[in-house]
């Protein structure tokens, strides 16, 4: 009758995980629900677990060790985080969040990585009413949406916006003498290359450069030394890669091997990630690429330790400190009106916020107070274009040699 | 120009032919369709980073720490996992579709055990980054060093198919395995050294990779894809035509980016692929 059968321990085993999951139920009064959707497996994995992931857990963190989340009469409600896998899956995604509003009831719902799940992601969003800080989303039309989604944000610009940036960066360059009007450019036939090669194109010929090496190559190049040897070739003084992560890095080192020392080397996504350095063995300084921050911001340099110190990683200088600065706003502005979605949205719209990044005030529902071009100088990637934006640093050209 | 194309194809191709010298024993003599071979590259990808960067073990070293290591994980898998099914099928042929599966599975359990492990970063390493002039074209010393290992291994192991007995059972069984057992051949061993011996070269190929790309542990698909079409090319189980077929791939590659476009290597690729598999469907040496 005592004997510890099969049956009685799997039913023991079921009990305690009721009990398990039960635990949580208890102080369901006091939590805030906050549910995100991320690419924890497959192809998007990589930028998510860079950019994204290590922010939510930093600010769920840093917020719960405070406290929780203060609510406008004061009091302060820990942070629950309901998270799923999208598997980098468009339409895992839209499930997700479906479930998340319906089934969850999740009281706030953070974005996915990338443009493109952001944009999967909109219309849904806009249909439960929650607000979507698009952190992660480089889009041209972001004006568009966030007039056709009235509770979207969009923060991190359009293909234009860099390519302009760069175009810029150039021509003051080549006024000084520094370059001649020949640029070698190449950009990956996806999405983020397409847009900034549009964007560039016109620019590069309106401010009188010469395009003497203009191609594309496909998603998942892994040889890049045909490409650049035509490069090295083409008598231009400026490279320009707008270009993916994995890209970005074998272009680099096959610059470093080849010896290909032009004076302007620009390479799109991951020149800024924290990794970078390394792949160059240290010789980055003079890389150019997109983002950027401003090393002596008020909260930066606290943000980059923290932010090493508690994921393990030091954050990318792109986007991560946008990604933070975001989930600062939505804090601060739940602390003055709530939890309601309508007068959440309306605030973080209107209002102003003090963020890592400085004090953010959207226009027209965008971040437009950004970074286009960066550039890694003393090993810290700076912030080099809008060259009038504060803290920006002094492009240095030409490139010191690998 | 036509010597840098010359030379960059041939240093590409011998990357990829490496890469798929693995796949094209393990399906050419395991009968074994292995889905998760691009993750078990992977694997000994992140392997020789981890060596590299935890221990400053040099990676030319810990390459030869890896390929014993790959052939002892590839016949445990076998032995555990691809065995029952190969008793199972019997002669019914219902081992591919069955290898298929079960490695499909694999494959998302290889490619979770590495992002919980590794994370979801990109990871390089760099080592012998450096361009070394071979007739005046520059090349990356590293990328150098994994055709090096291209041409001593799958020649070594070319030789050893057609040269000598053991090269011969192996042949007997990628050829006929129903009647192998009529000469005296264990096909099961022979199998499973066929299995263990491609996860071998799949474990020399990611480590090798590991030396000049930048890597993920979401990319095994693309490996996988990059050895199955050389391994269709070249023949199912033939180890010279997948040398070959590696070869002409990465020479076709520089040149259509050199020539013509580089957005239209995969193109290419997939064009040569396609007419391969229509005027040759057994493999440009495979025997009809």
């Amino acid at each position: 009758m005592d004997k510890f059968t099969r049956r009685r321990s799997l039913c023991a085993m079921a009990l305690a995980a009721v009990a398990l999951t039960a635990q949580p139920a208890l102080a369901d009064g006091e939590t805030v629900k906050i549910g995100y959707a991320v690419s924890l497996t497959g192809p998007n994995a990589t930028g998510a677990g860079i950019t994204t992931i290590p922010n939510y857990k930093l600010w769920v963190k840093d917020v719960n060790d405070a406290g929780g989340l203060e609510m406008p009469d004061g009091s302060k409600r820990m942070i629950e985080v309901i998270e799923y896998d999208d598997r980098s899956s468009n339409q895992d995604l839209v499930r997700a969040i479906e479930r998340l509003a319906s089934q969850d009831k999740v009281d706030l719902i953070l974005p996915p990585w990338s443009t493109g799940a952001n944009l999967a992601i909109a219309p849904l969003m806009d249909r439960f009413g929650y607000p979507q800080l698009a952190v992660t989303a480089v889009t041209d039309k972001a004006p568009e949406f966030a007039g056709r989604w009235k509770r979207s944000f969009w923060m991190l610009g359009g293909g234009h916006d860099y390519a302009k940036g760069l175009v810029e960066v150039l021509t003051a360059a080549r006024e000084a003498g520094k370059i001649n009007d020949k640029v070698a450019v190449v950009s990956v036939a996806d999405g983020f290359g397409i847009d900034l090669i549009n964007g560039a194109r016109p620019a590069f010929e309106e401010a009188g450069f010469d395009l003497v090496y203009d191609k594309s190559y496909p998603l998942g190049t892994s040889d890049f030394a045909a490409m650049m040897s035509e490069a090295q070739n083409s008598e231009a003084d400026s490279f320009v890669a707008f270009s993916y992560p994995p890209d970005s890095f074998g272009m680099t080192k096959t610059a470093i091997s080849m010896g290909y020392n032009p004076a302007v080397f620009y390479v799109g996504v991951g020149g800024a990630f924290p990794i970078y350095p390394g792949i160059t063995e240290g010789k980055s300084d003079g890389v150019m690429s997109i983002g950027g921050v401003d090393v002596n911001g008020p909260g930066i340099k606290d943000y980059f330790a923290h932010h090493a110190e508690v994921t393990g990683n030091p954050p990318d200088s792109w986007a991560s400190a946008i990604t933070y600065a975001s989930l600062q706003m939505l804090e601060q502005a739940v602390k003055r009106v709530g939890l309601d979605h309508a007068a959440l949205a309306e605030e973080l719209s209107t209002g102003s916020f003090d963020t890592l990044i400085g004090t953010v005030k959207l226009e027209d529902n965008q971040l437009r107070d950004l970074w286009w071009v960066g550039q890694w100088q003393d090993g810290v990637f700076k912030g080099v274009n809008p060259s009038d934006k504060p803290g920006a640093s002094a492009p240095t050209i030409p490139k010191p040699e690998w | 120009m036509i010597m840098t194309t010359l030379i960059l194809g041939l240093v590409l191709g011998g990357t990829y032919a490496l890469l798929a010298l693995g796949l094209t024993l393990q399906y050419g003599i395991a009968r074994i369709m292995n889905l998760a071979y691009g993750e078990l590259t992977l694997a000994a990808a992140f392997v020789l980073v981890a060596l590299f960067s935890g221990l400053g073990l040099s990676p030319l070293a810990a390459i030869v720490l890896i390929a014993p290591a790959g052939y002892g994980v590839g016949w445990l898998l076998y032995t555990v996992m691809m065995r029952p099914l190969v008793r199972r099928s019997g002669a019914s042929g219902r081992l591919e579709v069955d290898s298929i599966l079960a490695t499909f599975g694999l494959l998302f359990v290889v490619q979770g055990v590495l992002l919980v492990i590794f994370g979801a970063n990109l990871t390089s390493i760099s080592y012998l980054d450096r361009g070394v002039s071979v007739l005046g074209v520059s090349v990356a010393l590293n990328r150098l060093i994994a055709f090096g290992i291209c041409v001593v291994v799958g020649g070594g192991l070319a030789l050893a198919m057609t040269r000598t007995r053991w090269g011969l059972t192996m042949r007997a069984v990628a050829l006929t395995p129903g009647s192998a057992p009529l000469v005296g051949i264990d096909v099961n061993r022979v199998a499973r050294q066929g299995f263990a011996l491609g996860t071998a070269l799949a474990a020399t190929g990611g480590a090798s990779i590991a030396m000049y790309q930048t890597f993920s542990a979401t990319d095994g698909v693309i490996f996988t894809m990059k050895a199955l079409i050389i391994v269709i090319m070249g023949g199912v189980g033939n180890v010279t035509g997948a040398l070959i077929a590696g070869l002409a791939l990465g020479l076709v590659e520089t040149f259509v980016a050199t020539a013509i476009d580089p957005g239209l290597t995969l193109a290419a690729t997939f064009a040569i692929f396609l007419v391969v598999l229509l005027w040759r469907p057994q493999g440009l040496f495979g025997r009809g």
